[in-house]
């Protein structure tokens, strides 16, 4: 009876790896085809050589990328798009939260709920709107435009992100530094700021990454080659007659991918976290 | 005793509540004044004087263009129009408001001025101003980006939805017009549009359903395999399995895109080496599209179901499992009668959201196929595997059906926010039950 038990035990760790296995080949499938692709000679999706080991190995298109296309021209400014995003998100998503969460003034109520609801809206559906008052304005075809859409975009979902971070503050911190003499000024920035500092790191991550995730936006604002971020680039080098620079673009992709890779994996936990504790709370 | 204190409460610059309110209705600031608050009083008047008065015709006139959208074609943009409506409006709803303010706070110095007729000091004021304006300054720049980045177009969108804007009425060659509940009443009573807006929806629903199922399933079952301790090297393989979540989703999709192209991709070489078996027409039959989408979807979904449900995991109460073991369970029964329960109920509001979400994912749909393969005799482009969000994006880029994609919009938030309402009551009384305590 024990040994089979045991058997049984083995059968279905053995069944586990297996089950492990298909996973990672699923996960890791593309990531490596797309590597290798990235290393053939061959210049499309239909060259005949292309095969996962390649034959012949070359780092050609990673050269070309940066001396033949304006790819390093779109890394610049996917970084300065995503780092200014990244900023001024967190800054505003904090003073909105704090007021939400530590103040209390008149129509607070009616602000959380609308919060709600305007996160409900899908972005896509602001487009035309967007495009008409950038033009207005004559923010088109500037980063300064695409920011401004991005952090106005982040700031109702972050803040219930925030809020709920802010909640779980005990007050009476505050309540001392109040008795101290302390303005509400201090008490934002020198108290309850570097007490959220884990979730400002998140919002701070998740804005930063949109913007190399996000193609629609960027499409629409951005028109001049030399202004474009990385989503439009690359989605320009398989457009048109699709595949003819399937590897070019492989090389793109994974340059751009590499940053955010890195930072999600190198700060899984913290980003989980913050991801269910934000969430669960909604 | 009572005509002293009559004589306390009537000395100079005490005028009574009523007045100063009935003061400040009459011209912002009188109140203060009479009050004895000299610079929030004289500052209100200067408000009202240089702003608000000066600008009330330019107020007028752009909430007329609103109305009329414009009258000479060319000359006027019926689309500034709109939007200079409605930031006029936003001003009117705005001055109004601090008018009533206004009003609100002469009536209640008046009365403290009634009671108490010594006034604070002027440093005092400041610091009480100051304080008490101060939800109201941190809050400014992050609600003025939201009033016209997101509020604005909403309504300007809501606006479109009653109108003909389309391809043949664009401005500044042409005026909108106003046209009532035409667009909805066309929309879906036109039997072309009726026939594929039901399509786009039964197929969104699916969709719906069918990712987000697909997604919690496996990130289910690869939690709960890498939760058990006999397996080694449980953290490298999780750290494998999450990558999907960390590489940009646009980039993913883009070399999915790739991979399941029909002539020349990986996947189907592959499966014609390995297994002979024809080329699968990955993007030009609905059901394979379709098909490809779920399974996307799936590479890009499950990493993150499966960290929340680690999560979970992670906290389950060990006494369960023991109490279970020792009445006899197996493994498997483990499983099914407390690990899922369990799980699903502490997941249940995320699958919610997921599946919201997913109602509205936009890129994989469009950036997988463009919502295609095309399907004939349906209207305004929308292709086999649209869902409503992608064919909304369509309408209003590729067929130009301005006021039908915004029509078309409005009836995708109520959708959403019907969904919402009726979810939040449901996990309320959900979360009542109190079964993990």
């Amino acid at each position: 009876m024990r040994v089979s038990n045991r058997t049984l035990g083995n059968i279905k760790l053995g069944l586990s790896y297996l089950v492990i296995l298909l996973g990672v080949v699923f996960v890791l499938f593309p990531v490596v085809w797309t590597f290798s692709s990235s290393l053939n000679p061959g210049t499309s999706l239909f060259s005949s050589d292309m095969s996962i080991i390649p034959k012949e190995v070359t780092l050609k298109h990673y050269r070309d990328l940066f001396a033949e296309t304006n790819f390093g021209l779109w890394y610049r400014n996917t970084l300065k798009v995503a780092t200014a995003t990244s900023m001024v998100t967190v800054l505003l998503v904090t003073f909105t939260a704090h007021a939400f969460s530590r103040l209390k003034f008149y129509g607070r109520k009616v602000g959380l709920v609308a919060m709600l609801a305007l996160q409900l809206f899908p972005g896509i559906m602001n487009m035309v709107a967007n495009y008409v008052l950038l033009s207005l304005v004559g923010l088109l075809d500037t980063h300064l435009g695409l920011i401004i859409i991005y952090a106005s975009g982040a700031i109702p979902y972050n803040t219930w992100l925030m809020k709920g971070y802010m909640d779980g503050i005990s007050r009476s911190l505050e309540e001392a530094a109040i008795i101290d003499g302390a303005s509400s000024w201090t008490i934002m920035w020198k108290i309850i700021f570097p007490l959220v500092l884990p979730m400002v790191s998140v919002i701070g991550i998740f804005s930063f990454v949109a913007p190399f995730g996000d193609f629609l936006f960027a499409r629409l604002v951005l028109t001049t080659p030399q202004n474009w971020t990385l989503a439009v680039g690359l989605r320009d080098f398989i457009s048109g007659r699709y595949g003819q620079r399937y590897t070019q673009f492989a090389a793109g992709s994974l340059l751009a991918a590499l940053p955010i890779t890195i930072l999600y994996l190198s700060l899984q936990s913290l980003l989980i976290g913050g991801l269910t504790r934000g969430s669960v709370k909604g | 005793m009572d005509t002293q204190r009559k004589l306390m409460t009537s000395n100079d610059s005490n005028i009574g509540r009523h007045t100063s309110a009935l003061l400040s209705l009459i011209y912002m600031g009188a109140g203060q004044i009479a009050n004895g608050q000299w610079v929030k009083g004289l500052f209100l008047i200067l408000v009202e004087t240089l702003v608000i008065i000066p600008n009330i015709p330019l107020l007028l006139r752009t909430l007329k263009g609103l109305v009329t959208l414009g009258e000479v074609p060319m000359q006027d943009h019926s689309l500034f129009m709109i939007i200079y409506g409605i930031i006029a409006a936003f001003a009117t709803v705005f001055i109004i408001l601090i008018y009533l303010l206004n009003i609100r706070d002469a009536y209640e110095n008046g009365y403290s001025v009634e009671r108490k007729p010594k006034q604070k000091g002027l440093k005092a004021t400041f610091r009480h101003t100051r304080e008490s304006g101060f939800p109201y300054l941190i809050l400014a720049p992050g609600l003025a980006c939201i009033l016209f980045f997101t509020v604005l177009p909403m309504v300007f969108n809501i606006i479109l939805a009653f109108t003909n804007y389309d391809l043949y009425h664009s401005p500044p060659k042409h005026i909108l017009q106003w046209v009532g509940f035409k667009n909805f009443v066309e929309f879906l009573s036109t039997s072309s549009w009726s026939i594929t807006f039901k399509n786009v929806l039964i197929w969104t629903v699916v969709w719906a359903v069918l990712s987000t199922l697909t997604m919690y399933f496996l990130g289910l079952i690869m939690a709960v395999i890498l939760n058990n301790p006999r397996i080694k090297f449980r953290k490298t393989f999780r750290t494998i399995l999450i990558l999907p979540y960390a590489i940009p989703g646009f980039i993913s999709i883009l070399i999915w895109k790739g991979l399941l192209n029909t002539n020349f991709g990986i996947v189907n070489k592959i499966l014609a080496g390995t297994f002979g078996i024809q080329p699968i027409p990955w993007f030009e039959s609905v059901f394979w599209t379709r098909f490809a989408c779920v399974l996307v979807n799936l590479w890009l979904g499950f990493p993150y179901s499966m960290m929340l449900i680690t999560g979970i995991l992670q906290g389950l109460p060990n006494d369960i499992y023991e109490a279970a073991t020792v009445d006899g369970a197996s493994s498997f029964q483990k499983f099914r009668f407390i690990t899922v329960p369990l799980v699903l109920f502490a997941v249940a509001p995320l699958l919610i959201m997921s599946f919201a979400h997913n109602f509205n994912n936009f890129n994989i749909i469009y950036l997988l196929n463009d919502g295609n393969p095309p399907v004939f005799g349906q209207q305004g482009k929308a292709g086999g595997s649209d869902i409503l969000i992608s064919w909304v994006y369509k309408l209003t880029f590729e067929a130009l059906k301005f006021n039908f994609a915004a029509a078309m919009s409005i009836i995708i938030f109520l959708l959403i926010v019907g969904f919402s309402i009726y979810n939040y009551t449901r996990t309320r009384s959900f979360r009542e039950e109190d079964m993990l305590r």
